[in-house]
């Protein structure tokens, strides 16, 4: 490499180019590798700090201000009520436990629909079928989220789709509320479970279950023991989408949720509703604190090395 | 190498996240300039205004061509106009904080907050010509006035509404009791309208049939009124099916059933009954709340000849007769009733009448009953009691 100098004149003979400051920039760059690298990196590193850690950090300083309830005004004087109130208040941990419950339960509805379905895409159907399955899936994605949680609002009402499916057995729609919700929820967030899953199926060869089969194992312990190992980084990836998308969510509960209140709706109602910017702050972190317990868990399986 | 690059990147970003919080800290501690003050004389318009109003404020024609009061303004003065709908006073009070807006239609609850804070400027009336044809009783109100200045021109008030359905709410309803009745048989089926001040519904509701709780204004609550106030609201809330700030959306659910009883406006009725749904609205015994909305001017409006211009040209009969005809209200003066038919409905000009509406209002510490020997309880004592009612 050493043998190469910029500066060498061409073979063809004296360019105009070859004293153009643009040339001696690249030039040096090609000589100083870790200079190349800075600059390549802090356009993106700025963005990151920019968007991640400064708004991270002015939501967290935030968290210790007051607001003029009166005026709506923020008052900056550092004091710690806010964050004593969410968490002392009864009001926080209802809403906080019904949150969570909601994130966990539509996250184990979505793995439960997604693994089997992705197994069914990567394993068994046809060339042709599989192809038809990835567009049907994607093809919610191009709608807006909006539009898909209206649609649920006229899934779920009365005389709606779902009255008449459950009208042979006796039953009727959920309505609009925390059940409807959850449905909502998970049918929103599937598509990224079942991706995730369909990826990591497709990459477990089929010999591997032809040989667990051939040493005698059944469908169960061929699942167990050949494939759950192979797709749990799959599967913590999609559950992640689910969860964390969830424990945010407070527009589909609006829409579909009826009176109910998430953590997301709480935090909507103080910075659109209440003008409480420092109360909302607060608020957020702790969905923040769940996703990093949710994160550290998951590290400690060991599922994130293999992602 | 990695590891130093990474640290020093880490240390970039820490750097560009202090100055961010400390820009932050420098708008967020701006004091606000000693009282803004009111334009002596009109210039010529700046081509554009924009307005934020409730939903039906500003029609342009594109939902009924009938009902255009835009176009003609926009060909009259040459200003453009855009405008932004919301769905409760608290909304429309965080929006005016972006200075986005030159003019806003603010109720009660919203112009005393407004006023206080300096988003919006004191109004000089005698550049608005149709100021002097507007009812006495709408002017200089605790609302619309502050230390004495006028805040802007008064646009129309209205009471807020019983609405059910008429095929499946029977008897027909005559007292708010039909929304707080515990036993109500039509429990999941019943709205509310979701902001910290329908507290004041509960407690006009307690005003006439607790009489011991001594309430003389539902806007002026102690702390054992408002504890009286958020428990019969508590018990609501296992009937309410969802509670309502977008005013389309309540329409659907009456429409589809999931809601067949609770508030509503008088433009949600007229669009339901032109939609020839089973729908009636009454007022019911005890009285109702209301608005009374005022058309006001933001304090950094970029386009204050414009933003003077629409008050005048909603102050105007003609056109208030229009826009209150369309959202369902009484008009601001006697002349805007040669416009319309309906205004014996509307009681409009009967100022005993308007007197028994209890217009929306920031409830502030000093009880605005006059009383001074308990303190009441401000609006951010209610918005924590919204949270908590709806758990």
């Amino acid at each position: 490499m050493t043998t190469v100098s910029p500066s060498v004149p061409d073979r063809v003979g004296a360019s105009p180019v070859r004293d153009s400051p643009a040339r001696r920039g690249s030039a040096f760059l090609y000589r100083h590798a870790k200079v190349r690298l800075a600059l390549l990196l802090s356009a993106p590193l700025f963005w990151l700090g920019l968007v991640y850690i400064a708004a991270l950090v002015a939501l967290l300083i935030t968290a210790f201000w007051t607001v003029d309830s009166f005026t709506g005004k923020i008052i900056i004087e550092w004091n710690l009520a806010n964050i004593t109130k969410v968490l002392g208040d009864a009001l926080y941990h209802t809403v906080t436990l019904r949150t969570l419950g909601t994130a966990l339960v539509v996250t184990v509805i979505d793995l439960a629909i997604a693994i089997p379905f992705a197994f069914f895409m990567a394993k068994v159907a046809s060339r042709r079928a599989q192809r038809i399955l990835v567009v049907a899936i994607l093809m919610p994605l191009w709608a807006s989220y909006l539009v898909k949680a209206y649609a649920w609002r006229s899934i779920l009402a009365q005389g709606g789709i779902l009255d008449w499916l459950f009208a042979p057995i006796g039953q009727t729609s959920p309505g609009y509320g925390l059940e409807g919700a959850v449905i909502t929820l998970a049918y929103l967030w599937l598509p990224f479970v079942i991706l995730p899953i369909y990826t990591a199926l497709e990459r477990v060869p089929d010999s591997l279950l032809e040989a667990s089969a051939d040493l005698g194992g059944k469908t169960g312990r061929t699942f167990r023991h050949v494939i759950l190992p192979l797709i749990t980084p799959g599967i913590i990836a999609g559950s992640i989408f689910s969860f964390s998308l969830t424990l945010g969510d407070y527009i589909a509960v609006k829409i579909v949720g009826g009176a109910t209140q998430m953590l997301g709706s709480l935090v909507y109602a103080n910075v659109g509703v209440a003008n409480n910017l420092p109360l909302a702050a607060a608020i957020s972190l702790i969905p923040l604190a769940i996703i990093f317990v949710y994160l550290a868990v998951v590290r400690r399986t060991g599922a994130l090395e293999n992602l | 190498m990695r590891n130093a690059l990474t640290r020093r990147a880490g240390f970039a970003g820490l750097a560009i996240a202090s100055i961010v919080v400390l820009a932050g800290c420098g708008t967020g501690g701006g004091a606000t300039p000693e009282g803004p003050t009111a334009l002596t004389e009109l210039g010529d318009g700046e081509g554009a205004v924009s307005i934020l109003a409730w939903p039906g404020y500003v029609e342009d024609g594109s939902n009924y061509p009938e009902y255009d009061w835009v176009s003609g303004f926009e060909e009259e003065t040459g200003c453009v106009v855009t405008a932004k709908t919301y769905g409760t006073s608290d909304e429309a009070v965080s929006l005016m904080k972006s200075g986005d807006y030159d003019v806003v239609a603010a109720s009660g609850d919203a112009s005393l907050r407004l006023m206080a804070a300096g988003d919006v400027q004191p109004v000089n009336t005698d550049l608005i010509p149709s100021y002097a044809g507007i009812y006495d009783f709408l002017k200089n109100q605790s609302h619309n006035t502050y230390n004495d200045q006028s805040y802007g021109v008064p646009h129309g008030y209205g009471a807020n509404l019983l609405q059910y359905n008429t095929e499946v709410v029977s008897p027909a309803p005559t007292s708010w009791g039909a929304v707080f009745d515990a036993n109500s048989p039509y429990a999941g089926k019943v709205t509310a309208y979701d902001s910290p001040i329908y507290i004041a519904d509960a407690a006009l509701y307690l005003m006439k049939t607790q009489p011991d709780l001594g309430i003389k204004n539902p806007y002026a609550l102690d702390e054992t009124q408002l504890a009286a106030a958020v428990d019969l609201l508590k018990v609501q809330r296992g009937l309410v099916g969802e509670y309502w700030s977008d005013y389309l959306a309540q329409a659907q659910s009456f429409t589809t059933g999931d809601t067949v009883i609770g508030t509503s406006w008088q433009v949600i009725v007229g669009m339901l009954k032109a939609d020839n749904q089973p729908i009636e609205a009454i007022l019911p015994e005890e009285g109702a709340t209301g608005w009374s909305d005022t058309w006001m001017i933001s304090s950094t409006a970029a386009n204050v000849n414009c933003a003077y211009m629409w008050l005048e040209h909603m102050a105007n009969p003609e056109t208030n007769a229009l826009a209150t005809g369309y959202f369902g209200e009484a008009p601001s003066s006697d002349a805007a009733c040669e416009f319309r038919t309906d205004c014996a409905d509307y009681h409009a000009g009967d100022a005993e009448y308007a007197a028994q509406i209890w217009y929306w209002t920031t409830p502030v510490a000093e009880c605005l009953d006059g009383r001074t020997d308990v303190q009441c309880t401000d609006y951010a004592a209610w918005t924590q009691a919204w949270t908590e009612i709806k758990g």
